[in-house]
């Protein structure tokens, strides 16, 4: 009974302090949450798209930057793509690559 | 944070009151207790629908937020041409706003603004006021139906549509297409620029097209274009005219309709007078009427001037303005006003807690024409906040498709679920 006490009191520090980090951490990604909100009307609201178009939610970071550099490059031929990443700086690819990251599908 | 007795009576009565008597006043006329700070939206198009739903995703749950729109439902504008070309009904494009109220528990309330109060902070409509911290006007555009002779908003409801807000009067030219004899004309006016969906009046020439060369094939399809040039995607347009229904799309430039004739079917231009037996006039357009009740139209008569780090009107403090209403170097389109709506909302729920907003906005957009009924093509642009000029600048890697696909068509139709999904949903 002990045991599972002090367990449940380290579970309950762990997620108090997830939380926190979480807090913390959505103060930091406001920039980045304004420069993903433009994606939603095709890639749905928080890249969750409802249908057709890629869902960018819970993409690896690595692989979001290298898509979007391979589109400004020309490197991934793209149908529209190329126009929007074009206007985008690779600073602002990672902090689109974090929040997207974070995002649950 | 902890309620005291007194506290959470007020709470409990406001909520009682607002569940038995929904848009019923309060005896000081407030129409819904006030409950912490508040933003209200006048307006639920695609701006002012995405500020309403955005303000709770970003702002949580203490914000009130109050939604005023004067229509029971929401209807798309976008891709609303494709009921004249016969492959979606006006039902496709219609929408609920009832995830708005239930999910984001955004407080709904249908009626017309009278008039706005921008010293005591209240908009009023027929049955009592709110009251605002800040105040987002997304009202659309409204029709100068006074610069063309003859035309008049009933005219324009019974007999001479614009249809250039999606509903009753795009059900009506399409019944007129439907009764119109094989080797009819249709013409479609288009003001001078700026209007609302630049590409909008071309895609309707290819939808109407569309219709006739399946139904009624001796049919012509009239452009009378109040502007120089095609405004817009100009070389997939005229390639769409000419590839897709050729004979039957006619332009002209610099043929601005200055009156109409409602019982004879004609409209009149500097240089000619043009029977049709479709008449379809799209009148000049102007800030809704809920702009000038609130002082903020300051640019020709006709547009509101923002800053484009708040959207907060240069007229009147507190007060912001989205969407078509507003004077920009922006493509008047939903998906502009959606962006919009995000920066301003963005920009509210900091300046609400007394910090600067974001100082970097930035916008995509995207706007697929259909040309067929399969094929479409797009036009995009991302744009840039420029702390010099302030004003939002575009990207120089915005561009149209090299050509019209059935790809795009896909696409067009995919990015009007995603978007009627984040807008409302």
């Amino acid at each position: 009974m002990k045991m599972i006490k002090q367990k449940m009191l380290v579970i309950a520090c762990t997620a108090g302090l997830a939380l926190t980090m979480v807090s913390a951490h959505a103060e930091v990604d406001k920039r980045a949450r304004n420069l993903t909100a433009s994606c939603a009307a095709c890639h749905g609201t928080n890249g969750i798209s409802s249908g057709g178009m890629p869902v960018l939610a819970g993409l690896d970071k690595v692989y979001f930057v290298t898509q979007m550099k391979d589109f400004k490059s020309g490197a991934r031929p793209a149908t529209v793509m190329h126009h929007h990443v074009g206007g985008y700086t690779e600073e602002e690819f990672g902090k689109m690559a974090e929040y997207f990251a974070a995002q649950k599908r | 944070m902890s309620l005291d007795r007194r506290d959470f009576l007020k709470l409990t009565a406001a909520g009682v009151v607002i569940a038995a008597f929904p848009g019923c006043a309060t005896t000081s006329g407030e129409l819904v207790r006030k409950k912490g700070q508040r933003v209200v939206i006048v307006g639920g198009g695609f701006g002012g629908a995405t500020a309403a739903k955005y303000l709770r995703l970003w702002g949580g749950d203490k914000l009130d937020v109050v939604l005023i729109e004067r229509n029971a439902q929401f209807i798309s504008c976008p891709m609303s041409n494709t009921v004249l070309g016969g492959t979606r009904t006006i039902k496709d494009l219609t929408r609920s706003y009832d995830t708005l109220k239930s999910k984001y528990g955004i407080n709904l309330i249908q009626g017309e603004v009278t008039a706005v109060d921008t010293e005591q902070q209240k908009v009023m409509l027929a049955q009592g006021h709110i009251s605002y911290d800040r105040l987002i006007i997304a009202p659309g555009v409204d029709f100068m139906f006074d610069q063309i002779e003859g035309l008049s908003a009933a005219i324009a409801d019974e007999s001479i549509p614009h249809a250039w807000k999606a509903g009753a009067q795009t059900v009506l030219l399409r019944k007129q297409l439907e009764a119109m004899p094989n080797g009819g004309v249709c013409a479609i006016s288009i003001p001078k620029a700026p209007y609302r969906c630049p590409p909008g009046p071309y895609e309707r020439a290819c939808q109407v097209a569309s219709y006739l060369k399946n139904n009624k094939p001796k049919s012509k399809v009239l452009i009378l274009d109040a502007n120089p040039d095609v405004t817009s995607k100009k070389g997939l347009f005229m390639a769409a005219w000419k590839e897709l229904y050729p004979g039957m799309v006619e332009y002209r430039a610099n043929a601005a309709v200055i009156q109409v004739n409602a019982a004879a079917k004609t409209a009149k231009t500097e240089f000619e007078d043009v029977k049709a037996d479709v008449l379809n006039i799209i009148p000049p357009m102007k800030a809704g009427a809920v702009a000038d009740m609130a002082g903020v139209v300051n640019v020709d008569k006709r547009w509101c001037s923002v800053d484009f780090l708040s959207y907060e009107s240069k007229a009147h403090k507190n007060v912001h303005v989205i969407g078509d209403a507003i004077s920009a170097a922006l493509p008047k389109s939903g998906y502009t006003a959606t962006s919009e709506a995000k920066i301003c909302v963005a920009a509210v729920i900091e300046l609400l807690q007394g910090q600067a907003p974001d100082q970097g906005p930035t916008i995509a957009n995207t706007c697929y024409s259909m040309m067929s009924d399969t094929e479409a093509a797009h036009v995009a642009h991302m744009y840039r906040y420029d702390p010099e000029k302030k004003i939002m600048v575009a990207s120089p890697s915005g561009g149209v498709s090299a050509k019209r696909s059935d790809v795009e068509g896909a696409m067009a139709s995919y990015w009007l679920e995603n978007i009627l999904t984040d807008v409302l949903m």
